[in-house]
């Protein structure tokens, strides 16, 4: 079957600095050669540490920068070759959500403004009904409908980031991008903006690209997985498979890197020791040999390619086959106490019963948080 | 553990005066202490009041706008009631603190080795070239390499981690009794994080200072911490050694929190939430602060503010429906 979206063989160098005739004399290989497909109604996270290229794959995917190299294909038509009227007609197909709440919507257009905005520039609802759509949108991601007539900086960050995805939402896309958009905010709201997304998904039948550095995030909300380090993908697998045995080294020091609130938790840890390498200037053969704790001569030398197995693991490694099982890289089951699941359900009784009908309610000052 | 606390907070009480005249309470009745050698998580979301307590026992608070009322006892000393410049002598020596934000907090036009010494000159003397020695010391004790060529770089030249290794052999720098840490490690990516965490560890076995560590992390509290202060709404509502919170929470925020963060090692379809906001610092609810969001709410909560008590030898919560597991069973 095909796939929502063929990402191949993407590339995009930036020019990082110019010599005194103006030719460019170093580049950043932010992205260096990607390649990954996401299916209609599925969700691929893209994680990697700042600078690996996550970001720079999202724009390139919605055509906001354009590659240097390769293709992007959305329902088999090649958006390279889209001109500007068939370009407008893709972007409602996919939108974006950004990871700052706060400088994503203009704070100077009401969230009736904001959500209006999109429908009238695709012209999708006649003016007379946008209204009521307007409130629709705004009780999809649980906000009152009243809330339509104030501006941006009456809400909190989570507020913010539901006006946003309502803003995504509203011309119907079949593929979200979502930029880090939880990492602003509180860990109590966290939950709450990953469940919405997850309702969403299950009820609009939407396709995610989630853009995330927590793969503790990403394990709860990805159906496939894709390991970015300094612009190439280094493993990618179905989010259950990397997560109960991540191969790649980067993938485990990542896994392992995390920490789990859980005290005394047994795990291996892997410390990477040393510092990032620049993008200006990737090391020759992996680009992860610096830091790896199982290179050998070749990985200096040879770049290795990503191979997947039968089951559509692919893992871009020399020495896959030799290195130790990933025994305890990701620790077993969290374990509550039974009482303390009982306790927790009694939070999510709460969710299910005040979802969808106006779940917050504004704080009248803004600005209290610190 | 022996010799009472190294610093102990007893009644700590912050209140900003707007310009407007009006007032939020920041911190409301806040009693901590810490022991030498010990590590204290302070956790919560923004604007719980954890950063206002951290400021509040540097002294950093601004006089025009902040009152600060209570007591903080380290050494002999009350630290809301000692001279100008007892705290002076007292803050980058025996207290020292770790910001969040390494891009900011180091000066961009003075070498980190002229940032290292000024510390070490104010506070222990000597000559500049014995104290430059020690700079480098320190920042090959917080493995940062060829630190003898580093000591001359400015930190526009240094990538996150390493400012924040900076920061921290700053802190460092004349062996402090009392090391906070504010969001250490938020800033930076996971694998730096580790590191980061390591070198605390470290520090801590190799100097036996006593740590605040401030973060709304769950994770790094339970890798670090040796026991937990759950902050909400400017009071802690529950205090804790980190086995015992993380295995046997017994206030219902402390509870929802632990729910509701994904975590690598349990599967969920839906995640716990907790549903509505923070209350108004301005004019915080008569009873417990909690009770508009929490599950488990009854009139009683709503009338009287709840004490934090205990519950056992080490473990108090603001809360008067504990233990919760009755509410359950």
């Amino acid at each position: 079957m095909t796939a929502l979206l063929e990402v191949e063989g993407l590339v995009k160098h930036f020019v990082a600095e110019r010599s005194v005739f103006g030719w460019a004399t170093a580049h950043v290989k932010a992205v260096d050669g990607v390649s990954f497909t996401v299916e209609a109604g599925r969700t691929l996270a893209l994680v990697g540490e700042s600078g690996c290229g996550k970001s720079t794959v999202s724009r390139l995917v919605l055509r906001l920068i354009e590659p240097d190299a390769g293709s992007v294909r959305f329902e088999g038509r090649d958006l390279g070759a889209l001109d500007a009227e068939a370009l407008r007609a893709f972007r409602r197909d996919a939108q974006i959500i950004f990871q700052d709440p706060y400088a994503s919507l203009n704070p100077r257009m009401t969230v009736s403004q904001i959500l209006t905005e999109p429908l009238a520039l695709h012209d999708l609802v006649p003016p007379a009904r946008r209204r009521e759509r307007v409130e629709e949108l705004l009780r999809l991601v649980g906000l009152e409908p009243r809330f339509a007539r104030r501006y941006p900086h009456e809400f909190s960050g989570g507020q913010r980031q539901r006006i946003a995805i309502a803003r995504a939402l509203a011309v119907e896309p079949k593929l979200i991008i979502c930029d880090e958009p939880v990492s602003a905010l509180d860990v109590s709201i966290r939950s709450q903006i990953l469940n919405l997304l997850r309702d969403l998904q299950e009820r609009l039948k939407l396709a995610y690209i989630f853009v995330s550095h927590d793969l503790a995030v990403v394990k709860h909300i990805a159906d496939r997985v894709a390991v970015m380090n300094l612009g190439t993908i280094v493993e990618t697998a179905d989010a259950e498979a990397l997560f109960a045995a991540p191969r790649h080294p980067y993938s485990r020091a990542l896994l392992s890197a995390i920490p789990v609130p859980k005290p005394r938790a047994k795990r291996s840890r892997i410390v990477l020791e040393g510092e990032l390498p620049s993008a200006l200037n990737p090391p020759a053969g992996c680009r992860f040999h610096t830091r790896c704790p199982y290179a050998i001569a070749r990985c200096r030398s040879e770049d290795p390619q990503l191979l997947a197995d039968a089951t559509g693991h692919a893992t871009a490694c020399h020495r896959t086959a030799e290195l130790p099982p990933p025994d305890s890289i990701v620790p077993s089951d969290g374990g509550f106490s039974p009482a303390l699941e009982k306790l927790l359900a009694a939070f999510g009784s709460v969710a299910e019963g005040a979802r969808g009908a106006g779940v917050d309610t504004v704080r009248p000052m803004p600005g209290a948080g610190a | 553990m022996t010799g009472g606390p190294l610093i102990e907070i007893e009644g700590l009480r912050v209140i900003f005066q707007g310009d407007d005249g009006r007032t939020t309470h920041a911190v409301d009745s806040v009693d901590l202490s810490v022991a030498n050698g010990a590590t204290l998580g302070l956790v919560g979301e923004s604007g719980c009041g954890k950063s206002v307590t951290s400021l509040a026992i540097m002294g950093l608070l601004p006089k025009q706008s902040a009152t600060v009322t209570g007591a903080i006892r380290f050494d002999g000393f009350d630290l809301l009631d000692v001279p100008d410049d007892t705290l002076r002598d007292l803050r980058g020596n025996r207290l020292a603190m770790i910001f969040q934000e390494p891009m900011t907090s180091l000066n961009p036009s003075f070498t980190i080795g002229d940032q290292i010494t000024e510390t070490i000159l104010r506070h222990r003397g000597g000559s500049r070239r014995k104290a430059r020695e020690r700079a480098i010391e320190l920042l090959r004790r917080v493995h940062i390499p060829s630190p003898d060529k580093r000591i001359d770089e400015y930190p526009h030249k240094l990538s996150g981690g390493m400012r924040q290794r900076v920061m921290i052999a700053m802190a460092l720098a004349c062996d402090p009794q009392l090391l906070i840490a504010d969001e250490p490690t938020t800033a930076l990516d996971v694998t730096l994080q580790a590191q980061i965490l390591d070198l605390m560890r470290e520090l801590k076995a190799a100097s036996g200072a006593a740590i605040i560590l401030i973060t709304h992390d769950l994770g790094v509290v339970a890798e670090v911490c040796d026991e937990v202060a759950v902050m909400y709404a400017g009071e802690i509502v529950e205090r804790a050694p980190v086995d015992e919170l993380f295995g046997n929470p017994q206030h219902p925020y402390t509870v929802g929190l632990l729910g509701s963060i994904p975590r690598l090692d349990r599967r969920t379809s839906h995640l716990a939430t907790i549903e509505g906001m923070v209350p108004n610092m301005m004019n915080p609810p008569a009873g417990c602060r909690f009770a508009a969001r929490c599950p488990f709410v009854e009139d009683v909560c709503v009338k009287a503010p709840p004490p934090l008590a205990l519950l056992s030898a080490n473990h108090a919560s603001r809360c008067i429906r504990a233990p919760l597991e009755r509410l359950v069973s």
